[in-house]
């Protein structure tokens, strides 16, 4: 084999994407590019489908009839979310089951925020508002994402997620104008999720560095994801009233930029290879679901066949 | 089996690709597609073909780059110039004074 030529060939769709170009499921593209396409949109799948687990959870214990449905909708779109990302990954060559063995082996990742327990329906509002707004700067970072098809679907995504954000901040403020406890356990909430919400964009890693940004199946570094992130709900969540527990974090008027405490990243490394307070509990639950759905994949194919 | 989704957003707009979906057979993949493409009222239509059926055509080759069908093979400013000189109308011309 020329791998001389492979190389240019290689160069030169490193340059089509880097320029803005895009690539379809039956185009050529590099071993490597199509492997961190899998790695980084499997990912996203399995957060979308893990992350309704901490919601479900308080399906049975929402507060009105009217939560209940709204909560039951929000998880239904997010389980959508994770069939149609996984139908990406099949069609460059990885097959859902062979994902969803990857996930509840423990293999693959899934994103931080969902090892955490939901203690109290403040969390669910805050998880609706302020995990799904974190969630929604990367995703519609992904719009630009040099894998069309993966890109497209993120157009849909983005306008069910915009529903969720609606519905968790409608949910937070009924909280903080009632009752006193009522809103004290918003602000717990915001303080139990604050560090987690900050690990959500990952470390700061420059984005010249970030294989996933050089490919251009991200379009943003981590750290101008945290900073958009910042920048559109810390106002949002001050001028409720709510503290954030984060006493340096403060935006500097002149360059526009927001410092903060360090994250602890070691605690985040952690956390997202299944060493999170709830990571255990969510993949047995995982486990035992699939287990227990076997047969209906057994009879929809016999049927079919 | 993959089906190829099209989905139509509004009556009058073209039918777009949306996404795929596999499924063991075109029942399913009507309710797949329903389901993951027009739970929400966002379609209006659906159109569901298998993979297979669908040919593509991925290369228009131009080697003669034949300019004068499209707007970029022509340049008329100067010769409209000209015209409008011969004319005695360049002062009346629309944009006339402004610098060209
Ligand atoms: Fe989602
Ligand atoms: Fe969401």
């Amino acid at each position: 084999m020329d791998t001389q030529s492979m190389d240019a060939r290689t160069q030169e769709f490193l340059d089509y994407v880097q320029a803005g170009g895009q690539v379809e499921t039956g185009d050529w593209m590099p071993d490597e590019y199509r492997a961190k396409l899998v790695k980084f949109i499997e990912m996203h799948g399995n957060s979308e489908l893990m992350g309704v687990l901490p919601e479900r959870d308080w399906i049975l214990r929402a507060p009105t009839l009217q939560r209940k449905l709204a909560l039951t909708a929000k998880i239904q779109d997010e389980v959508g979310h994770a069939q149609l990302i996984y139908r990406v990954v099949e069609d460059l060559g990885k097959p859902r089951s062979a994902s969803l063995d990857d996930l509840v082996s423990g293999k693959a990742k899934f994103h931080n925020v969902f090892h955490y327990p939901t203690k109290t329906w403040g969390d669910v509002g805050v998880i609706a508002w302020l995990v799904d707004a974190a969630a929604i700067v990367s995703q519609k970072a992904l719009l630009k994402c040099s894998y069309a098809p993966y890109a497209r679907i993120m157009k849909k995504i983005c306008w069910e997620e915009s529903f969720h954000i609606l519905h968790g901040r409608d949910v937070i403020l009924a909280m903080v104008t009632g009752s006193r406890e009522q809103f004290a356990l918003v602000q717990e909430a915001v303080d139990r999720w604050w560090e987690p919400l900050m690990h959500f964009h990952g470390n700061p890693i420059p984005a010249e560095e970030d294989p996933m940004f050089i490919w251009r199946i991200k379009s943003q570094a981590n750290e101008d994801a945290r900073q958009e992130f910042l920048d559109g709900y810390v106002p949002q969540i001050r001028e409720l009233g709510l503290e954030i527990p984060d006493k340096a974090l403060a935006k500097d008027e002149e360059t526009g930029i927001w410092s903060y405490t360090e994250p602890d990243w070691e605690k985040l490394r952690a956390v997202v290879t299944g060493h999170g307070p709830a990571s255990e509990e969510r993949l047995s639950f995982r486990r035992l679901s699939r287990e227990d759905v076997a047969w209906v994949e057994r009879v929809v194919l016999a049927e079919a066949a | 089996m993959i089906f190829e989704v099209f989905r139509q957003e509004r009556k009058g707009q073209p039918l777009q690709h949306a996404g795929t979906v596999d499924a063991p057979d075109e029942r399913f993949a009507e309710i797949y597609a329903r389901e993951q493409y027009g739970r929400r009222q966002e379609s209006v239509a659906l159109w569901l073909v298998p993979r297979e059926a669908v040919s593509e055509i991925g290369e228009f080759p131009d080697e003669f780059e034949m300019k004068y069908r499209r707007v970029d093979g022509y340049s008329i400013k100067a010769r409209l110039r000209e015209a409008r000189e011969r004319a005695g109308t360049l002062e009346a011309a629309p944009g006339a004074g402004a610098a060209e």
